[in-house]
């Protein structure tokens, strides 16, 4: 594939870093491909602005950092007003009508979807809404076969909330599909 | 056969290394950014029978190591900054007591408390000189996952070889990035057991005569030969002694061990080297944007090439002469203020066409950043 | 076993000075180990820095000579790489208690197998008479040429509060006394700290007109009671000698193997 530069944003709780690893662990374990996962890290553990990078290749990455992301997730309001203007021209940018009120054009596919509000009337736990989120990335935009970011989800989570998670999977990614766009 | 895929941390591929390399003794501190190698190890190293113990400051992790290797086990402890001071002293005493041992010093902003989240490599000579007194010492370093895993192997594997402590100088950005990991085949890497006495019980043994080889055999804690092992300068036995010529004779011994094997133990990887104008020297994950600029700048002819030192203590200073006095210019990409450039000018024949491409503000160097230093020393503006 | 046999001659006569009490120290350890019958491949001595941390080179004994202060730190990785090892820590009381005092609490509370042995002469020997923290208030040295103002640890109370559960201390006069505690100490499963109070002439002797090596022995044998005494209950200010703490609570080193258990059940 071509080399595909994502960035989730969020604040310290929302489970951002987690969904990245989990991306970027599926590329590489199910999918064969080359993925770096970075995250910025500040003193607090909980509650500040969280950042995590991932690169997706076929080809060997270096350098590990991005400039302009072809994805970006932003989850606060803050990160949203920080991050908006690195979006790469023509990428895809991602947001919550919970956290983010989207105040910017944007060069870029712009959609902001009740990811959250979806989690609490069909689930009720916040706690699967990272896992929500990924699935509704990928029903916007299949990366690859959702069915190896699944693997990865119930590999990592203790197995009484397999089930839970991948209900929050299919959910999330039965709502992005709704938003998918042909480019 | 399939290979072990891993998607893992660089600090956990370090761990990786070390367990495949036989290690069995971890003491540490928690201090960030080295702090998964002990958490990782704490979990592991029981599995295997091995043992694991946290102390109660840097010193003492690096003393209880230094006990653990005379046991006869291979030995590591993590770190970083403010910890890698600390340890110094007992640094120093490996280095004369010659017990083989590693320290994996996940560099962060310094001096101080400095920059705990963000990446630096700025103990590149604290891992030189860091000790006091004239000493030498072998300090390793790695760009990426594979590498980490590859160095951490061969860093025990010197440390035995040559009875001393062996400093792993790796950085935050590294040892926090998650990457693939293929886990290598057992008998993949060479992995070098410790050098025992074969002398049995009742014969002389003199822990402190080297071999025609330069090697010393090591008897463990525990078995028959009992001896005297001291910081002081010792005889052939451990013993204290103030004669001038066992002083003279073993100071001399500690550094040609290291010293008169340079080429044994230097380790470097080259990317577009072959017909380079300009040569980006750089090591660690600075290298990873030095590489990343030759690969795209390659793609349009320019020739730009990348010599990625694996090793910086013995200064491979033989190959930075081969491989860079040709060159039109040298870059040396480092994040701190000039430390390896300093040693590059003084290898090659002609030091004023050696520059440093460097940032030290906490960021990872971009690959942007080394252009434009490039197009500076070129000629072509900023 | 004959007590000669644990010594290696050719380091005789010791480096210490005239009428030091650490040749004593020496002596009761070696008697100590000789009543007990342990091998001499089974003993590993560290030591630290200073006229105490010279006493592992006289024994023939694996023998680690470490850094000023860090003889429990690298002793603690001595033995939890090999507990079958006897590790004995002889230490000074600037060794043990200033540069060393981190890794002392620690090694008590860790109740680690070790056997620690506190030679307090009340004085830096080896740079020349410096006052430590055991020296006490009022002590004069070269570093105190106006007398002290640094109160002094009480060691036995100190490792006791730590969590060390074999706490004894006793003087260079009371040579039977020492051997008594010493072997007890060695035998004990758990951090021990024997504290043995040696006397320094040459400098804490003359700094403070405390008299010759013979009037300092006459000062220990006066100047102390034993524990539970009349003499110690008539007269609190005299120092008391005796068994502290002789307590039976989990060792580091089992406690750890325990770990190994359960970690390759996973």
């Amino acid at each position: 594939m071509e080399r595909t530069r994502i960035v989730f944003s969020g604040s310290g709780g929302q489970g951002v870093i987690t969904a990245a690893i989990i991306l970027a662990e599926a590329a590489v374990i199910k999918e064969g491909m080359e993925a770096v996962q970075s995250q910025s890290y500040g003193a607090a553990a909980r509650g500040g602005a969280t950042r995590s990078d991932i690169i997706l290749s076929d080809e060997p990455i270096n350098y590990p950092g991005i400039l302009q992301p072809d994805i970006l997730v932003c989850l606060t309001q803050s990160v949203y007003t920080q991050y908006a203007g690195i979006i790469r021209p023509g990428g895809l940018l991602l947001t919550d009508p919970r956290f983010v009120k989207p105040a910017k054009e944007a060069d870029a596919y712009q959609v902001c979807v009740p990811i959250y509000d979806m989690v609490m009337e069909k689930i009720g736990k916040p706690i699967v809404f990272n896992i929500s989120m990924l699935g509704t990335l990928f029903g916007i935009r299949p990366l690859f076969n959702p069915d190896s970011l699944m693997e990865v989800i119930a590999e990592r989570v203790p197995k009484g909330f397999v089930e839970l998670n991948k209900k929050a999977f299919t959910l999330g990614l039965e709502l992005g599909e709704k938003y998918r766009q042909n480019f | 056969m399939t290979k072990e895929i891993r998607f893992v941390q660089g600090n956990e591929a370090c761990v990786e290394g070390a367990l495949y390399a036989g290690c069995s003794f971890f003491a540490g501190y928690p201090i960030t950014p080295s702090t998964e190698i002990a958490e990782l190890l704490a979990a592991r190293l029981p599995q295997h029978g091995g043992t694991f113990i946290q102390m109660e400051d840097e010193i003492a992790a690096m003393s209880a190591i230094i006990g653990a290797s005379l046991t006869g086990n291979k030995v590591l402890t993590a770190t970083s900054g403010p910890g890698f001071s600390l340890k110094q002293e007992a640094i120093g005493y490996a280095c004369m007591a010659e017990v083989p041992c590693v320290v994996a010093n996940v560099q962060r902003g310094g001096p101080s408390t400095g920059n705990p989240t963000h990446v630096a490599q700025g103990d590149i000579n604290q891992a030189r000189w860091g000790t006091h007194g004239d000493h030498s010492i072998i300090a390793l370093t790695a760009s990426n996952h594979q590498d980490i895993f590859k160095m951490t192997v061969d860093a025990f594997n010197l440390a035995e070889t040559y009875r001393t402590p062996v400093i792993l100088l790796f950085d935050e950005a590294v040892g926090h990035l998650r990457a693939k990991l293929e886990i290598p085949t057992e008998g993949e890497l060479d992995v070098v057991d410790r050098l025992r006495t074969s002398l049995p019980e009742g014969v002389n043994y003199h822990p402190y005569l080297p071999r025609e080889d330069g090697r010393l055999p090591m008897s463990d804690f525990g078995d028959s030969h009992r001896y005297n092992v001291t910081g002081l300068f010792h005889d052939m036995w451990g013993f204290p002694t103030a004669d001038p010529t066992s002083i003279n004779d073993l100071l001399h011994h500690l550094v040609d061990k290291i010293e008169n094997n340079v080429a044994d133990i230097t380790r470097y990887k080259e990317h577009f080297m072959d017909d380079a104008q300009y040569v980006l020297v750089s090591y660690g994950s600075s290298a990873r944007s030095a590489i990343h600029l030759a690969t795209e700048r390659r793609a349009r002819g320019e020739r730009l090439g990348v010599l990625e030192l694996q090793s910086i203590w013995p200064f491979p200073k033989e190959l930075i002469r081969e491989k860079c006095d040709g060159a039109r210019a040298v870059l040396v990409c480092e994040m701190n203020m000039g430390q390896v450039v300093e040693h590059v000018r003084a290898a090659v024949r002609k030091p004023n066409r050696v520059f440093l491409a460097n940032r030290v503000d906490g960021k990872l160097i971009t690959p942007l950043d080394i252009k434009k230093f490039l197009r500076m020393i070129q000629g072509r503006g900023a | 076993m004959a007590v000669q046999e644990y010594i290696r001659e050719r380091f005789f006569p010791q480096m210490w000075c005239e009428g030091c009490g650490h040749g004593t120290i020496l002596n009761s350890l070696l008697r100590a180990i000789e009543d007990l019958g342990i091998a001499k491949s089974d003993i590993v001595m560290t030591s630290g820095i200073g006229c105490s941390a010279r006493i592992s080179g006289y024994v023939d004994f694996h023998s680690l000579h470490t850094m000023h202060g860090r003889a429990l730190a690298c002793a603690t990785g001595v033995k939890m790489a090999k507990p079958a090892l006897n590790v004995i820590v002889p230490m000074g009381d600037g060794d043990a208690l200033a540069i060393g005092g981190n890794h002392f609490i620690h090694a008590c509370r860790r109740n680690i197998d070790i056997t620690a042995i506190v030679m307090n002469n009340r004085i830096y020997g080896m740079t020349g008479g410096q006052y430590s923290p055991l020296s006490g208030v009022g002590t004069m040295a070269t570093t105190a040429p106006y007398s002290s103002i640094d109160n002094a640890f009480d060691v036995a109370e100190l490792a006791k509060a730590a969590g060390a559960t074999f706490v004894a201390r006793t003087t260079t006069y009371h040579v039977a006394e020492a051997v008594t505690y010493l072997k007890k100490a060695i035998q004990h499963k758990g951090f021990s700290v024997v504290e043995i109070m040696t006397q320094c002439p040459t400098y804490y002797g003359r700094k403070n007109k405390k008299g010759d090596a013979v009037e300092m022995l006459k000062w220990f044998k006066e100047s102390t009671a034993k524990l539970g005494s009349k003499e110690l209950e008539n007269n609190p200010s005299l120092i008391a000698r005796g068994i502290f703490a002789d307590e039976d609570k989990p060792e580091y080193c089992s406690e750890y193997n325990k770990i190994i258990e359960r970690a390759s059940r996973r």
